[in-house]
């Protein structure tokens, strides 16, 4: 009963959450706004702090699960630059974790193929980023002048392509076997090993870095760009923003921060196999980044860790017999169901962005989805009325 | 892998008709893309788990009728109905449960995309939990034996039965979008729904029977799907994205277009497999995607979603 009692008291304070936000959460917002020049570091370090200091009362089964949160954390970061920021919709993003994963795997000497160089984490992590992000260049270049349900479809099938190929490419990547053996994080020539503290710790410095780019990025004239594009891309081009440019960048970006994560995951666990990159985890992590609140960095991070963390919680349903596992089955479907009631009923996420929030509520009239707004038959916003066909 | 010389020559004929009968089942389910793009201008990106509920219900009924040892050609055509129903019903009830409330709400674009990907997902784990991980194979019905032989190439029964179970589909889609209330209704709609809805055109219910059509033709793409393959909760991926892929191929919501996408990505695919390797099969589908993608968006015959060809 225990996971059952552990997931009820989440939903509650979720649910608490959602209650508190509508009744305070608007004068929360604009104290914090007022202040954010102080308020910012304060708040940054004590988040970051918390969850370091945390590492000495975790044991090893928790530190690997902070582990799984942390770059979980990570690519949702990336991708929330993508879909939060840029407006757009990217269903391949495991792809850019797999380059990543496989830069680390092939440029370690660990696979099949033997490259020249002695190359250590460290040498590789640049390497890989500049690899991703020329990918996400490549793909980004041809599809990003395409609207975006047809963005959404190329990057999944791009995704999958990248798979396919990892899996029959058996004198680079070991196909479907995958790659063994890669080596560990190494700091001052000394191995982390087995150890998740140290890749925990890692992965969190990794977050705060991307945090504060993110950050100084969307705060830039990179950021209102990508602001202008998410709300109206022909008034954009028309103010004289170079969409594709902007557009390509946040691919690039999305694709850099998920190689990092690809890379500290393939240095941590030394095994990746084609079967780690799976269409599941671009949807995973997704999730987080819709449950969070598209576009708020804070959000995100809590998107990850609810993600993550709650299939844990319902693991200890396998003690429950037969019933349990059909739950652990149902898992899966209950981020889907999750993720259809959120677009109905709370499209900004848990923790939104503001500006975000407004225009998922319908406020940017362009960006207006499949016979919404121009009809007549729409009720007013706040009916919930259904099936009177 | 020799590449040019070796695909051209070995068994192209073979790959021919197997590339044919592919596109056919392709063919049905592009169709079902391209409707609903054609009336809500929307990629259902939960389609594919329309052409799973259809494999599931042609296999219930088929396990209900026929007795230990197969069935015969009649209780094929009996389970058309089941299908189509089953295929229909999850169709309308996307609608209902992940499209409508946004409708009414006037949601973003990317909260449709979000909503279609998150009750895709909610199919498939219903039909995990209800049916389990392992592979069915419907019950036979009939065997697959050649019956034409043109020159080296042997086509099966099955290939023909597929092949004229589309055509009649397609001609049947045509009159009733062409001929009929509903289908002018359809057409009104992709036309320019604000105005429809002025002339007194139900839009609820053009887009319910606009669903209840596309699932109804993804229920017999999986019928005939299940003559050869066996089914599972998470089958209609593959099946489902290639046809999107051919859907754009021809120019989504163009009817048309979805026959002739569905027919070139089969040909393509079967024949590029034969170039490259079985386990390429699947790239060469996706690859296809993004050069068209890339080279001509709006496909072979074009978007005519406004030219009132629904």
């Amino acid at each position: 009963m225990r996971p059952l009692l552990a997931l009820a008291s989440v939903i509650a304070i979720i649910f608490a959450w959602a209650y508190g936000d509508a009744r305070l959460g608007g004068r929360v917002r604009t104290f914090y706004d007022k202040r954010e020049r102080w308020m910012f570091p304060v708040v940054f370090l004590s988040f970051f702090g918390v969850f370091a200091v945390l590492t000495s009362f975790l044991d090893v089964a928790k530190l690997e699960l902070g582990f799984l949160v942390g770059y979980n954390a990570l690519l949702a970061m990336g991708l929330n630059v993508v879909v939060g920021y840029a407006g757009l919709l990217d269903l391949g993003y495991v792809a850019f974790f797999a380059v990543g994963a496989y830069t680390m795997a092939i440029l370690s000497n660990a696979g099949p193929l033997q490259v020249p160089w002695d190359l250590n984490f460290w040498e590789i992590l640049p390497i890989g980023i500049v690899i991703a992000m020329i990918t996400g260049v490549i793909l980004g270049g041809p599809t990003l002048r395409l609207r975006g349900d047809y963005l959404a479809i190329v990057t999944l099938g791009f995704g999958e392509i990248v798979r396919i190929v990892a899996q029959n490419l058996d004198s680079v990547t070991n196909g479907a076997r995958g790659v063994t053996g890669i080596e560990n994080i190494s700091v001052f020539g000394k191995s982390l090993g087995l150890d998740p503290k140290p890749y925990y710790l890692l992965t969190l410095g990794f977050i705060a870095i991307a945090a504060l780019l993110v950050r100084s990025m969307n705060n830039s004239r990179v950021g209102r760009a990508w602001a202008a594009i998410r709300e109206d891309e022909v008034a954009a081009e028309a103010m004289g923003v170079p969409t594709l440019k902007y557009k390509l960048w946040a691919f690039a970006i999305g694709a850099a921060v998920a190689a990092v994560g690809g890379m500290v995951f393939a240095a941590k666990v030394t095994f990746i196999d084609p079967a780690s990159f799976q269409l599941i985890i671009s949807i995973f992590i997704l999730s987080a980044v819709v449950l969070g609140g598209l576009g708020s960095t804070a959000g995100v991070m809590v998107g990850a860790v609810l993600i993550n963390v709650l299939p844990e919680m319902l693991r200890g349903l396998s003690k429950l017999g037969a019933v349990g596992d059909k739950l652990l089955d149902a898992r899966f479907g209950i981020f889907g169901l999750v993720l259809v009631v959120m677009m109905i009923f709370r499209p900004e996420g848990i923790v939104p962005s503001r500006r975000r929030a407004a225009e998922m509520r319908g406020g940017a009239e362009e960006a207006k989805g499949p016979l919404g707004g121009g009809l007549p038959a729409e009720p007013a916003p706040a009916g919930g009325d259904d099936g009177a066909a | 892998m020799g590449i040019a010389s070796e695909c051209i020559t070995s068994d192209l004929p073979l790959r021919l008709v197997g590339g044919l009968t592919t596109g056919s089942i392709y063919a049905l389910i592009a169709l079902g893309y391209t409707l609903v793009y054609g009336v809500l201008r929307l990629i259902n990106f939960a389609h594919s788990e329309v052409f799973t509920a259809g494999t599931f219900g042609a296999l219930i009924a088929l396990n209900l009728i026929t007795g230990p040892d197969g069935g015969n050609a009649f209780h094929l055509v009996a389970a058309v109905v089941p299908a189509i129903a089953a295929g229909a019903l999850v169709a309308v009830a996307l609608e209902r449960g992940a499209y409508r409330p946004l409708r009414r709400r006037g949601a973003s674009r990317l909260s449709f995309l979000i909503s279609a990907i998150g009750a895709s997902l909610f199919m498939q784990s219903v039909y995990l939990v209800w049916r389990g991980r392992g592979y069915e194979q419907l019950p036979e019905t009939i065997r697959i034996r050649p019956i034409l032989e043109i020159g080296r190439v042997q086509i099966s029964n099955v290939d023909v039965i597929v092949f004229a179970a589309m055509i009649a589909m397609v001609v049947g889609l045509d009159f009733l979008v062409q001929r009929t209330r509903i289908g002018k209704g359809i057409r009104a709609v992709a036309q320019d729904a604000e105005t429809a809805s002025m002339m007194g055109v139900n839009i609820d219910r053009v887009v319910t029977w606009t669903f209840i059509i596309g699932g109804s033709l993804a229920g017999v793409a999986a019928l005939l799907w299940g003559l050869r393959f066996p089914t599972r909760f998470d089958v209609g991926f593959l099946p489902g994205i290639k046809a999107f892929t051919a859907a754009v191929l021809g120019g989504i919501g163009n009817i048309r277009g979805a026959l002739l996408g569905g027919l070139s990505l089969g040909l393509i695919e079967n024949i590029g497999a034969g170039c490259f390797g079985d386990a390429w099969k699947d790239v060469i589908a996706f690859t296809v995607l993004v050069l068209v993608l890339m080279f001509r968006p709006t496909g072979i015959l074009g978007e005519e979603v406004a030219e009132g060809k629904a």
